[in-house]
């Protein structure tokens, strides 16, 4: 067994030695070669990484960090499989419907209360402490409260995932509302504009990037707090399936469920951003290299 | 030429500024600066006058308080015997800055001031692109403004300003960012804009030559505190064209201009 595990893990290192040959050659011919080198250095990327993962687990690695009990990647593979014969959709259903709507919610709130907060001088005074006492406060020690709180543990759960979106968003849309350019406003008064048109045609444009990236930043927390919210209860979700693997021993799931979660978390996050650049034609979008 | 253009054309009031005993100071670290010392001045209606002067000179602050950006220390702004106390559309304003909107395409641009006095829609793309095509941008109306060279960004920010019929255009060393070459073309542009308009223009400039190849009239503005030096008539001929500007009489302005804003110069570094 050991001998074989050596033998593999030798056989993965000669492949990653040569693949980074191969890389170096192929940079400088990249013309020539047939693969993109963008591609295939992201390629590379998740292939070191689900190597070197696999690596560790065969040879135990124990050193402060233990790798003995931690599934390997194939083993994950397994239980993907398993997860995938064994109806998945009532589970993915459910994570995604709660996630959604707590999204949809905390953007909604997010975004109007943060143009009224940082509009409008009085409102902030009004309103603004107490969220901030309230921001810092993490999902799970809000488990409690929640299940006193809501009548259902369904709204409790979609609560907490609101819970995970919403700050990001306020203090994104506050932010962007508050670096209006002075010159825009004049332009605006110089124009004949008055409170009405100056915050429709150039506050909330302006303010609209910044609006983008909580939106995008807040739908990755909203994931985040998935797990935490369906231990809460429940008999179906993503984060579920994690954590009642966990307490059943069952280690393999927990990494699926884990993965799983960062894909769905990884590609809401990319939709996102993706339909707020169609709504913002103007902006220049290529990356800037110096 | 359609019915909407002229009445725009038509209608158009040409403005009669008076600036009386105007005085501005702000509050800086603690201290009161005083960046304009009392500042008269008339200026007749269908006037191209320049604001000329070192930086530091409050010429800047002159134009911001006749928009109304800024509110006087003391001392009062008449637009056609009207007194200025807040921003309108009747002062048109061209900034020094790239300030169209980027969310908005050329033509909303040019658009927006009409959206916002509610003129029909078929009235404002009509207008629109008249103007558009004054300045040579109908090609590229549905751009947007990243899309274009600092001098259309320019232009489309002076028929911005134009369409509302404003009776006063008042320019902010607009063309200060602009290549040297663009710059005279720009200036060309305007001045043959102006000659069919012959709307009131106060512009704002550090570069003599503009100011003299532009202007029917000068002031040559002093530091410390900021105020009016001198006024200085500029009687070339005109229409001024590049051949204007290598004329005798352009010279010898050029060359009396120069002495005037040297001393403050001096005079303004000395105290740095």
């Amino acid at each position: 067994m050991a001998g074989s595990s050596r033998k593999t893990s030798r056989f993965l290192l000669g492949n990653l030695i040569a693949a980074i040959t191969r890389y170096k050659k192929g940079d400088r011919a990249s013309k020539k070669s047939l693969i993109n080198p963008k591609v295939f250095r992201r390629c590379l990327s998740l292939l070191l990484f689900f190597g070197i993962w696999q690596l560790l687990c065969q040879t135990k690695f124990n050193f402060f960090i233990n790798f003995e009990n931690v599934p390997s990647p194939i083993e994950v593979v397994g239980a993907t499989v398993d997860f995938v014969k064994s109806n998945p959709t009532k589970h993915i259903k459910a994570s995604a419907f709660r996630v959604l709507t707590g999204f949809a919610t905390a953007a909604v709130l997010g975004i109007s209360l943060g143009i009224l907060i940082g509009w409008f001088q009085k409102i902030e005074d009004l309103i603004f402490l107490p969220l901030e006492i309230l921001r810092p406060i993490p999902a799970v020690a809000w488990i409690p409260l929640a299940i006193l709180m809501f009548p259902n543990a369904e709204a409790g759960m979609i609560y907490l995932t609101f819970i995970g979106a919403f700050f990001p968003i306020l203090i994104s849309t506050i932010r962007g509302v508050e670096s209006t350019d002075m010159l825009l406003l004049r332009v605006g008064q110089s124009l004949g504009a008055k409170q009405w048109h100056i915050f429709k045609d150039i506050v909330v444009p302006g303010a609209m990037p910044s609006i983008a990236s909580g939106l995008v930043i807040g739908m990755g927390n909203s994931w985040f707090c998935l797990v935490t919210a369906e231990i809460l209860a429940g008999r179906y979700g993503v984060g579920y399936i994690t954590w009642e693997s966990y307490v059943t021993s069952n280690y393999p799931p927990i990494v699926m469920g884990m993965l799983l979660i960062g894909l769905m978390g990884a590609f809401s996050a990319y939709a996102v951003d993706r339909l707020t650049c169609l709504l913002m034609p103007w902006r220049i979008t290529k990356k800037k290299t110096v | 030429m359609a019915v909407v253009v002229e009445k725009n054309l038509l209608q158009r009031v040409r403005g009669f500024v008076e600036v009386e005993d105007l005085s501005v100071s702000f509050k800086r670290k603690g201290h009161c600066v005083q960046v304009l010392e009392s500042v008269n001045f008339k200026i007749t209606p269908g006037e191209f006058v320049c604001l000329l002067g070192p930086s530091g000179c409050g010429k800047s602050t002159i134009l911001n308080a006749i928009a109304g950006f800024i509110q006087p220390t003391s001392g009062f702004v008449f637009v056609n015997k009207r007194h200025v106390d807040a921003p309108s559309a009747d002062r048109g304003f061209v900034f020094q800055q790239y300030s169209l909107l980027p969310w908005k395409t050329t033509f909303e641009n040019v658009e927006f001031g009409l959206k916002i006095k509610g003129t029909p829609k078929a009235e404002r793309t009509e207008l629109v692109d008249y103007y558009l095509n004054l300045v040579g941008l109908s090609k590229h109306r549905h751009s947007y403004p990243h899309q274009l060279s600092g001098g259309m960004q320019q232009r489309a920010s002076i028929v911005r300003a134009l369409v509302n019929s404003p009776s006063v255009l008042l320019m902010d060393e607009p063309f200060a960012a602009l290549d040297a070459q663009t710059r005279h073309m720009m200036q060309e542009l305007l001045l043959s804009i102006w000659s069919d308009l012959k709307t009131t223009v106060i512009f704002v400039t550090h570069d003599i030559e503009e100011a003299l190849f532009l202007s029917d009239r000068i002031f040559v503005m002093g530091v410390n505190p900021g105020r009016i030096k001198q006024q200085i008539d500029v009687t070339l001929a005109r229409p001024r064209l590049v051949d204007s500007m290598i004329s005798p009489a352009f010279i010898a302005l050029n060359r009396q201009v120069f002495e005037l804003i040297r001393e403050e110069t001096l005079k303004s570094m000395e105290v740095d």
